[in-house]
């Protein structure tokens, strides 16, 4: 693909609110995880909870979209003077040139979660239960679409746990087909009690924090966040350097089994080699890969296998959701955009959590922060339903 | 005219009065009226016994759809990207785990929960057909079919690959079903290919106006009623065009009312093709 800018990046996670808290935090090597205080939530696990989301308030004239999901969703435009960056674009394209494409996994399902705890004796839901704005997939990629004032093509990919990398691929697509200039990507996902009993149901939920690449990882860590991107086919009249460059996308699916990770992560492979051919890169191009690894035995054993295939053993890689948690649709944006800060302070960031290294996992996992140039970070991102995306970012020299 | 011109080489149909899209002409056609009988979902006989036994509705109806288009397309399906698109989910599934999720000490289902995610459609027809090709999952609502249309064709256009449409809805169990009152099941799924071949019904290019045409209607009032109820039923005065084999201009579809979709039908003259060919 030919590159196409970066312009402004920002994600909110149990990190903190914005670049300079996420970045702080990796900088100490520090986690957000805690254990469950969502809810009264009596399960044994930790999330990723992030602050403020309750006190988002979002405006007056959007507020039939008032739920958890888009609350997360206007505490994370605020930062990072994305609205401003975004603002900037539509004057530039115009607001029907500029898309928005958003993962979810499940959008704001917690306020119907709520509404069936309220039902009326007839059975039936609580008045003020607004399905579409709320409930439904697409409610987040309408109200940021409208809270932006966007009027191009606005959808939501909702392929689980690599949503938000596969958007990254539909502004790609519509901007190479000339149906759009720009688009606003990216992904919000929050709390909820589907995920947090259905993982549990499945016995993924670690009753310790995550500990991605430990010889005895048990589980992931629920995280909720926020991420945005704005991307534009390249101009004139930049005033300020991008916040880097999307490089290639690769999509695969599994085709092998609904929620468990090929053995030998053969659609991972496929989607990896798909990115760097995308890219017109080869694998030695690669500084750092900033893995899926949500800290199931399978997932990150399946990982391990299809990341030395493809790589070597000699790629510095970590995951980062001993960090944020499995932000689940939203991890995708949420990596990317710590692949731009990576690259921006030269900083590898270590996995955290890791008690003993796990020597069946054959890559470079790093244990601490390293300190060195950048140039090009890989993410990433698998999903039930055999879903695999990856994305190769570049930095600005 | 300028936009993104794909081919539709199959087509799958399932909906109220629509078996499929071989019985469905006449209807379409309009030398027959439109009856509004309920929708049968075929069990998915692609399906591995354990995924056809935990095969929900949305599966069923998106395989069977799937499946018709393929075969009439007369292509292999194990490399074939894919898009799927529905402005709802599993609403079985999401009804019992809502209130299983509102009882004090919630004990759920880990097979309703897996089978809960927007892409268990997606992910079943790959599981059904072992492929590993690129596959997506969309929805915006009562533009869904709008949006899969597009990424369908710009997946297209940038793979120069066919790649296979499936959009469907499924109706809610009540509560659900009074906050979003969809009638019955519809599905259809169209094999796009970036160029015309033996099965080609027809050219079809897309293109974003910027403004919100009203959208095209059906003739037939029961068919018009259809369209205007179910959001993947926005598919149906393309499946006329395609039917009636006529030159179409300016068809437009019901989208986020901003993209201003519309579409133009040339139909592919299958006797010439055949002969050059």
């Amino acid at each position: 693909m030919t590159p196409l800018a970066i312009s402004a990046a920002t994600l909110t996670t149990a990190l903190g609110a914005g670049n300079a808290a996420t970045l702080d935090a990796l900088q100490a090597q520090r986690s957000g995880l805690a254990p469950v205080r969502f809810l009264d939530c009596p399960l044994p696990t930790w999330t990723g909870e992030v602050d403020g989301v309750d006190a988002a308030a979002l405006p007056v004239s959007l507020a039939e979209f008032d739920c958890r999901n888009n609350r997360l969703a206007w505490l994370g435009l605020q930062q990072d003077d994305f609205l401003d960056a975004v603002a900037a674009a539509r004057v530039r394209w115009g607001a029907k040139r500029v898309g928005v494409f958003l993962g979810t996994s499940t959008s704001g399902l917690l306020q119907t979660e709520l509404a069936y705890r309220h039902r009326q004796p007839d059975g039936a839901l609580p008045a003020d239960f607004h399905y579409g704005a709320t409930q439904n997939t697409y409610s987040l990629a309408a109200f940021v679409a409208r809270a932006l004032a966007l009027d191009g093509p606005s959808w939501v990919v909702s392929t689980a746990c690599s949503s938000s990398a596969k958007v990254f691929g539909n502004a790609a697509r519509l901007i190479a087909a000339g149906l759009i200039d720009a688009a606003v990507v990216g992904g919000v996902d929050s709390l909820c009690l589907t995920t947090l009993y259905g993982f549990n149901s499945l016995e993924l939920l670690s009753s310790d924090i995550c500990r991605p690449w430990d010889a005895a990882r048990n589980g992931l860590s629920i995280g909720e966040a926020a991420a945005f991107a704005l991307i534009e086919r390249e101009h004139a009249d930049r005033s300020s350097a991008p916040s880097g460059w999307l490089l290639g996308v690769g999509e695969s699916n599994d085709g092998y089994h609904m929620s468990t990770p090929h053995p030998e992560g053969a659609g991972a492979i496929a989607a990896m080699r798909a990115a760097l051919a995308d890219a017109q890169l080869q694998p030695g191009d690669i500084d750092y890969i900033n893995l899926h690894g949500t800290a199931t035995p399978s997932n990150d054993a399946s990982e391990s296998r299809a990341v030395g295939r493809v790589f070597g053993p000699a790629t510095p890689c970590s995951s980062t959701k001993g960090a944020t948690g499995h932000t689940l649709g939203a991890a995708g944006g949420v990596e990317a955009a710590i692949a731009l800060l990576a690259m921006r302070h030269s900083l590898l960031p270590a996995g955290l959590n890791v008690l003993q290294p796990d020597a069946d996992l054959q890559v470079d996992y790093l244990a601490e922060n390293r300190h060195a140039p950048v140039r090009r970070v890989f993410s990433n991102s698998f999903g039930f339903g055999g879903s695999n995306a990856c994305l190769v970012l570049g930095g600005v020299a | 005219m300028s936009g993104l011109t794909v081919w539709v080489q199959g087509v799958g149909l399932l909906g109220p009065g629509l078996s499929s899209w071989a019985t469905a002409l006449e209807v379409l056609r309009g030398t027959q009226a439109h009856v509004f009988t309920p929708t049968v979902l075929p069990p998915p006989a692609r399906l591995p016994p354990a995924e056809r036994r935990r095969a929900g509705a949305t599966v069923k109806l998106a395989l069977a759809v799937a499946d018709e288009a393929v075969t009439h397309a007369q292509i292999d399906p194990r490399a074939l990207a894919t898009v799927f698109t529905s402005s709802s989910c599993e609403g079985v599934n999401c009804h019992l785990l809502c209130e299983t999720l509102a009882t004090p000490a919630p004990m759920v289902s880990p097979t309703r929960f897996t089978n809960s995610v927007h892409n268990a459609a997606s992910g079943c027809w790959h599981i059904a057909v072992a492929s590993r090709a690129a596959s997506t999952s969309l929805c915006a609502f009562d533009g869904s079919f709008g949006a899969g249309l597009i990424e369908a064709a710009t997946s297209v256009f940038a793979s120069g690959q066919p790649v296979l449409l499936v959009a469907s809805d499924s109706p809610y169990p009540e509560p659900l079903h009074a906050a979003r009152p969809l009638p019955d099941h519809f599905g259809v799924a169209l094999l796009l290919a970036p160029a015309p071949g033996p099965t080609s019904l027809a050219a079809l290019t897309i293109e974003l106006t910027g403004t919100a045409p009203p959208a095209a209607g059906c003739a037939d009032a029961s068919l018009e009623a259809l369209r205007r109820a179910i959001p993947a039923a926005a598919v149906l005065p393309l499946l006329v065009a395609l039917a009636r084999g006529e030159v179409a201009t300016g068809v437009a579809i019901d989208c986020p009312p901003t993209m201003g979709l519309r579409l133009h039908v040339e139909p592919v003259d299958q006797a010439a093709m055949a002969e050059a060919l």
